[in-house]
C-alpha cells in the first residue's frame, strides 16, 4: 500500500483513539497515539489476517503484551473491519466487548489473548512460535512490548527461550518512547544499552522511526531472518500527532477532557 | 463390598507421569514443558517417548507457564509440571491471566506437595498451593489420593476437560489402594467407607491415613464415612450436604495449611448449606522445617492416630 494511504490511515486510527478514550473518561491515551503508525504497517501492510474470518487457521497472529493500549488495538480492528467503529464509543463500559484491557472472555473479533499485566506476552507469544515451528506451520507472530515493561525480568527469561529454540518466526516490536508512568525510563529504571541486551540474548536487533511510515515498513521487509527471533526497537513519541502533548508522560494515563476533543481531532487534519 | 486395595507404596508423582504418558501416545496435540527438574516431576517419561513434543525452558517457571498458555491458544495441550511451590506460588499472576482469564487447557503439575517432602524444608513445602489455586476461576483443582488415581485424574484432566487444570502430588512413596473399577469422575468424591457417626473427608496422601482412622474407630463401635475429595474444585456439594445430613459431623483432613484449602472449601458448603459441627484438620498456618517424611507426619498430627483421636474429640462435643 502506498506510504500516503497508510499515513491516511493512521490519521484514522488516532481518531478513533482520541474519540473513543473521550468518551470513555478513562484509559491510556500517550501509547495509543504513539503506536498508531506501527499498528497500520503491521495490520494493513506486513500481517496476513482475514477480518471476514478472525479465526482463520493460516492468520499471522499479534500478541498486545501491553494490554493498556487497547485503545489503539481496537481502533486499528475496527479500522480493519473487524466490527463496526461505532462500537468503539462502548470502551470501557459496562457490557462491552471492548475492556479496559483486552479481555477474550468478552467475544471481541481479532483479539488474540487477554492481557494486561506486563511481561507475559512475550512468553505467549515464544508458545505459539514453538506450537508453530512444531507443526511446521509458516507463520508470523508479532508481539508488541513497552520500553517500562523491559524492566519485567520475565521478559528476559521469555527473550533466552525464544533464540534458544530458533523461533526466527517471531518478530518483537519495543515501543521505545523512553517515558513510563513515573517519568523517563532512564530516571525510572535505565534499560540501555537495549540493543546489545537484545544482541546479547541471540536476536536480530532492527531500529527505526517508529511513527514514520516508510521506516516502519523498510524495516519490517527485513523479518524474518533465518534463523534468528527479530526485536525491532521502534522510537516513538508519546501522544504523536497532538503537539501539546506529546513526549509528556502524564498523558500515560489521561484522556482528553470532552472540552479538549475538537481541537485535538483538528490538529490530525 | 471393598472400595479399594493396598497395592504397596509407590509415590503420587509417578501415577502422574504415567498419566501423561498415556494421553500422550494417545492424543498428538499433548505437548510437555520441562523446567530442570523433568525426572523428579516423572516427565521424563513423556519427554523421553516423545522428545519432539517435549520442549525444555530452563529455570524460567513464569516463562514456562506463559509458554503453556501460547501453546494452548495455538490448540496443543500442554503440561508443565515442578514443584508446587513454584507451580502454583511463583507463577500465579502468570497462571491467573495468561492461563485462566484467557480460559485455557493447560494442566499444571504441582510436585512435592504438603509437608512429606521433608528434608528439603520449608522452601520447598507446598502447603499453601490449594488455598492459592482453587479461589482462580475456571480452574480445576485436583488432589488425588494415591498413584494409581493420580494417573487416572492426569489422563481425564488432559482427555476430559476444557480449561486450566492444577493437579498436586506428592514425592514420598506412599500406600497404593484405590483400584480403577471404581467410579472416578472430576468433580464427585468418592466414598470410601460407609459409616453414619460422623464423616471424615480428607485429600491427598490423607485418604489412607483416615481410612487407617476409621478401621480403628470401628473397633471401638463407631462407625465412620469415609470421603475422599479427589477435586476441590469444582466441588462436590452433593456428597458433603449428603453427609452432613446422616452423619451430622464432618472432620476433614488434608496436607496443606488449615486456611484456605479443602477443609475451608468443605466448610464454604457445609455453612450455608447445612451447618454440622466440623473439625479442619492440616498443617498450622505456618512455614514447615526440615525431617524425614514420617517425623514431620508425626509431629504436625497428620496421622491416622491424630485423626482418630480428633474424631474422637469431635464425636464428644
Ligand atoms: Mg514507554
Amino acid at each position: 500500500m502506498a506510504t500516503t494511504q497508510l499515513e491516511h490511515i493512521a490519521k484514522d486510527i488516532r481518531k478513533s483513539v482520541l474519540i473513543s478514550l473521550t468518551e470513555a473518561g478513562s484509559g491510556h491515551l500517550g501509547g495509543s497515539l504513539g503506536l498508531a503508525d506501527v499498528f497500520t504497517v503491521l495490520y494493513f501492510q506486513i500481517m496476513k489476517h482475514f477480518p471476514e474470518k478472525p479465526n482463520h487457521p493460516d492468520r499471522d497472529k499479534l500478541i498486545l503484551s501491553i494490554g493498556h493500549i487497547a485503545p489503539v488495538l481496537y481502533a486499528t480492528l475496527s479500522e480493519a473491519g473487524y466490527f463496526e467503529k461505532e462500537e468503539l464509543l462502548t470502551l470501557r463500559k459496562l457490557g462491552s466487548r471492548l475492556q479496559g484491557h483486552p479481555g477474550r472472555d468478552h467475544g471481541l473479533p481479532g483479539l488474540e489473548l487477554s492481557a494486561g499485566s506486563l511481561g507475559q506476552g512475550l512468553s505467549v507469544a515464544v508458545g505459539m512460535a514453538l506450537a508453530d515451528k512444531m507443526d511446521e506451520k509458516k507463520r508470523e507472530i508479532f508481539c508488541i512490548l513497552g520500553d517500562g515493561e523491559l524492566q519485567e525480568g520475565s521478559v528476559w527469561e521469555a527473550a533466552m527461550s525464544a533464540s534458544h529454540h530458533n523461533l526466527n518466526h517471531l518478530c518483537a516490536i519495543v515501543d521505545r518512547n523512553g517515558v513510563q508512568i513515573d517519568g523517563q525510563t532512564s530516571d525510572v529504571m535505565n534499560i540501555e544499552p537495549l540493543a546489545d541486551k537484545w544482541k546479547a540474548f541471540g536476536w536480530e536487533v532492527l531500529e527505526c522511526d517508529g511513527n514514520n511510515i516508510d521506516s516502519l515498513k523498510e524495516t519490517f521487509s527485513k523479518f524474518p531472518t533465518v534463523n534468528k527471533p527479530t526485536v525491532i526497537l521502534a522510537r516513538t513519541k508519546m501522544g504523536k500527532g497532538i503537539k501539546t502533548i506529546e513526549n509528556d508522560f502524564h498523558w500515560h494515563g489521561r484522556v482528553p477532557a470532552k472540552s479538549e476533543l475538537p481541537d485535538f481531532l483538528k490538529e490530525l487534519e | 463390598m471393598r472400595f479399594y486395595t493396598n497395592k504397596g507404596d509407590k509415590a503420587t508423582r509417578f501415577g502422574f507421569g504415567e498419566g501423561v504418558l498415556e494421553a500422550a501416545k494417545l492424543n498428538p496435540s499433548v505437548v510437555g514443558i520441562g523446567v530442570d527438574i523433568t525426572a523428579s516431576v516423572s516427565m521424563d517419561l513423556f519427554a523421553n517417548q516423545f522428545p519432539e513434543r517435549f520442549f525444555s525452558i530452563g529455570i524460567a517457571e513464569q516463562n514456562a507457564v506463559g509458554i503453556t498458555a501460547g501453546l494452548a491458544l495455538s490448540r496443543k495441550i500442554p503440561v508443565f509440571s515442578t514443584y508446587g511451590v513454584f507451580a502454583a506460588l511463583r507463577t500465579t499472576d502468570f497462571i491467573r491471566i495468561s492461563v485462566c482469564y484467557n480460559n485455557l487447557h493447560v494442566i499444571i503439575g504441582g510436585a512435592h506437595a504438603g509437608i512429606s517432602v521433608g528434608p528439603d524444608g520449608a522452601t520447598h513445602q507446598a502447603l499453601e498451593d490449594i488455598a492459592i489455586m482453587r479461589v482462580l476461576p475456571n480452574m480445576t483443582v485436583l488432589s488425588p489420593a494415591d498413584a494409581t488415581q493420580a494417573r487416572l485424574l492426569t489422563e481425564k484432566a488432559i482427555n476430559d476437560l476444557e480449561g486450566p487444570v492444577y493437579i498436586r502430588f506428592g514425592r514420598e512413596p506412599v500406600p497404593d489402594f484405590t483400584i480403577p473399577e471404581m467410579e472416578t469422575n472430576i468433580g464427585k468424591g468418592q466414598i470410601l467407607k460407609e459409616g453414619n457417626d460422623l464423616s471424615i473427608v480428607a485429600t491427598g496422601h490423607m485418604v489412607w491415613e483416615a481410612l487407617q482412622a476409621a478401621y480403628s474407630l470401628k473397633k471401638k463401635g463407631i462407625n465412620s464415612r469415609v470421603i475422599n475429595l479427589h477435586t476441590i474444585k469444582p466441588i462436590d456439594k452433593e456428597i458433603l450436604i449428603k453427609a452432613a445430613k446422616e452423619t451430622g459431623k464432618i472432620l476433614t483432613i488434608e496436607e496443606h495449611q488449615i486456611h484456605g484449602g479443602m477443609g475451608s472449601a468443605v466448610a464454604e458448603v457445609i455453612s450455608q448449606h447445612y451447618p454440622v459441627k466440623m473439625r479442619i484438620m492440616g498443617f498450622p498456618d505456618q512455614f514447615g522445617e526440615s525431617g524425614t517424611a514420617g517425623e514431620l507426619l508425626q509431629k504436625y498430627g497428620l496421622t491416622a492416630g491424630n485423626i482418630k483421636k480428633e474424631c474422637e474429640i469431635l464425636l464428644d462435643s
